[in-house]
């Protein structure tokens, strides 16, 4: 016993090191492994706050071209309305007026606070939550094309896991053909994004481009992503290609959330 | 100002300026620079470490609160806070009835700047390294430890020059 406590004596401040590196160690293996519940996140109340008030001073310097990709991107919903409106009227001339019958999608508006695309895995905030009714694993897209999926959330903050994370697996496919792949990324380049696991006899071509597909329950079918900027010749086990981004994801502010109306539908009839 | 008060105020003022202005400096796209392990420096020597090593590990984990990297910053700025003692030692041959008397601005500036480079290079070292979290891409960790540190150390040395009191 006295053996013990002199033990302890001598050794107090590396025991309590190695203690607190042992919560460090376990908060971060918690962090970097998908789909576990996570307490150390931005998304909280204090520090979701501060990157709010933060964002709110930083917004008045990029005004000007938040301006110019609203209005590209008004322009192109209007070009998109005239085409649907003219075919509906040619099909059928009643108005259905029923909410959300047929309807598949809501979509929400929500400001990025914290972007991050240096790192590994990258982790964003919006200043959308619970309260506004945002879920777990929901699609975040900008005008330009796809960002990620949404990850904790708290009840006015939530984190999106973006697609520049090496745990980001996402549906997509060729725009052309209905070849598929997975998603992902290496890590290095915040404008590159691999397209992994396509079948060998997808035509392939430098300059085409790659969209969503419609296999998962939380990216509509046919959202942007990107084109092919290199095809791997080799012959490799995934098949792998570089896709370029449409988004520049180092400069990003206001985003949608996409709810699916169908996710709970579709999930417990596949499970 | 009493002592104690201005280590608080030190505490929030690393961890705002690390995440709101260092944090999104993103030099060449990649380099920044963690300037908030000088606290470590700044931290007084004393007998009893329990409330260094805590406010560390506490300054680290607020840091990763901001930034999603789980306990990563707290991790390797604690690492730090447990290796100064063994380099204080080292470098400036300290008994323990000099520590109360230690100060980093009475010391040869060349010991002050081993010291000062190595603690900082191990820490850039292990936050790259679990930031990878994985054996490919080493070349990444070791160029961003790299770069990064020479930013850290730039911007400390640069500081204490301008903010030093003795003119």
């Amino acid at each position: 016993m006295q053996q013990l406590i002199h033990f302890f004596q001598k050794f107090k401040y590396f025991l309590f090191f190695l203690f607190l590196e042992i919560i460090a160690l376990a908060f971060t293996f918690n962090n970097l492994s998908f789909h576990k519940s996570k307490f150390v996140n931005s998304a909280n109340t204090i520090t979701g706050g501060l990157y709010s008030q933060a964002t709110n001073i930083s917004d008045y310097f990029d005004l000007k071209s938040k301006n110019k990709i609203l209005a590209e991107e008004n322009n192109r919903l209007k070009n998109l309305l005239e085409k649907s409106n003219s075919i509906i009227y040619n099909i059928d001339s009643t108005v259905v007026d029923t909410v959300k019958l047929n309807q598949k999608y809501t979509y929400t508006s929500a400001k990025i606070i914290k972007n991050s695309y240096a790192s590994q895995f990258n982790i964003l905030t919006i200043n959308r939550g619970k309260n506004q009714g945002i879920q777990k694993e929901m699609a975040v897209i900008n005008s330009k094309g796809i960002i990620g999926i949404t990850d904790v959330v708290n009840a006015r903050f939530s984190t999106i896991q973006s697609i520049l994370n090496r745990n980001s697996k996402i549906n997509a496919r060729l725009k052309n053909s209905n070849y598929f792949g997975s998603l992902g990324w290496d890590g290095k380049n915040y404008n590159i994004v691999q397209l992994s696991d396509l079948p060998r006899q997808a035509p392939l071509k430098i300059g085409d481009t790659i969209e969503t597909g419609g296999m998962s329950t939380i990216f509509p079918e046919g959202i942007l992503i990107g084109i092919i900027s290199e095809i791997n010749s080799e012959n490799s086990a995934d098949n792998k290609v570089n896709i370029t981004l449409f988004n520049d994801m180092s400069n990003l502010n206001y985003v949608n959330i996409i709810k699916n109306l169908e996710k709970i539908e579709i999930q417990s009839l596949e499970n | 100002m009493n002592k104690q008060y201005k280590f608080v105020l030190l505490f929030f003022f690393l961890l705002f300026l690390q995440v709101f202005i260092l944090n999104n400096i993103l030099f060449l796209g990649y380099i920044n620079p963690y300037l908030y392990i000088i606290f470590v420096f700044y931290f007084p020597l004393k007998d009893n470490r329990f409330p260094f090593l805590f406010y560390s590990f506490l300054l680290g984990f607020f840091i990763d609160f901001f930034l999603d990297t789980g306990g990563i910053h707290a991790f390797s700025i604690l690492f730090i806070a447990y290796l100064r003692l063994f380099f204080i030692k080292i470098y400036f041959r300290k008994i323990e009835a000099d520590y109360s008397f230690f100060n980093l601005n009475d010391e040869p500036f060349g010991k002050v700047f081993n010291y000062i480079v190595t603690l900082t290079v191990i820490h850039h070292f292990i936050y790259f390294s679990f930031a990878n979290f994985s054996f490919q891409n080493l070349s990444n960790v070791l160029t961003n430890t790299f770069f990064s540190s020479i930013f850290t150390l730039i911007l400390y040395f640069l500081g204490t020059k301008i903010f030093s009191k003795t003119e």
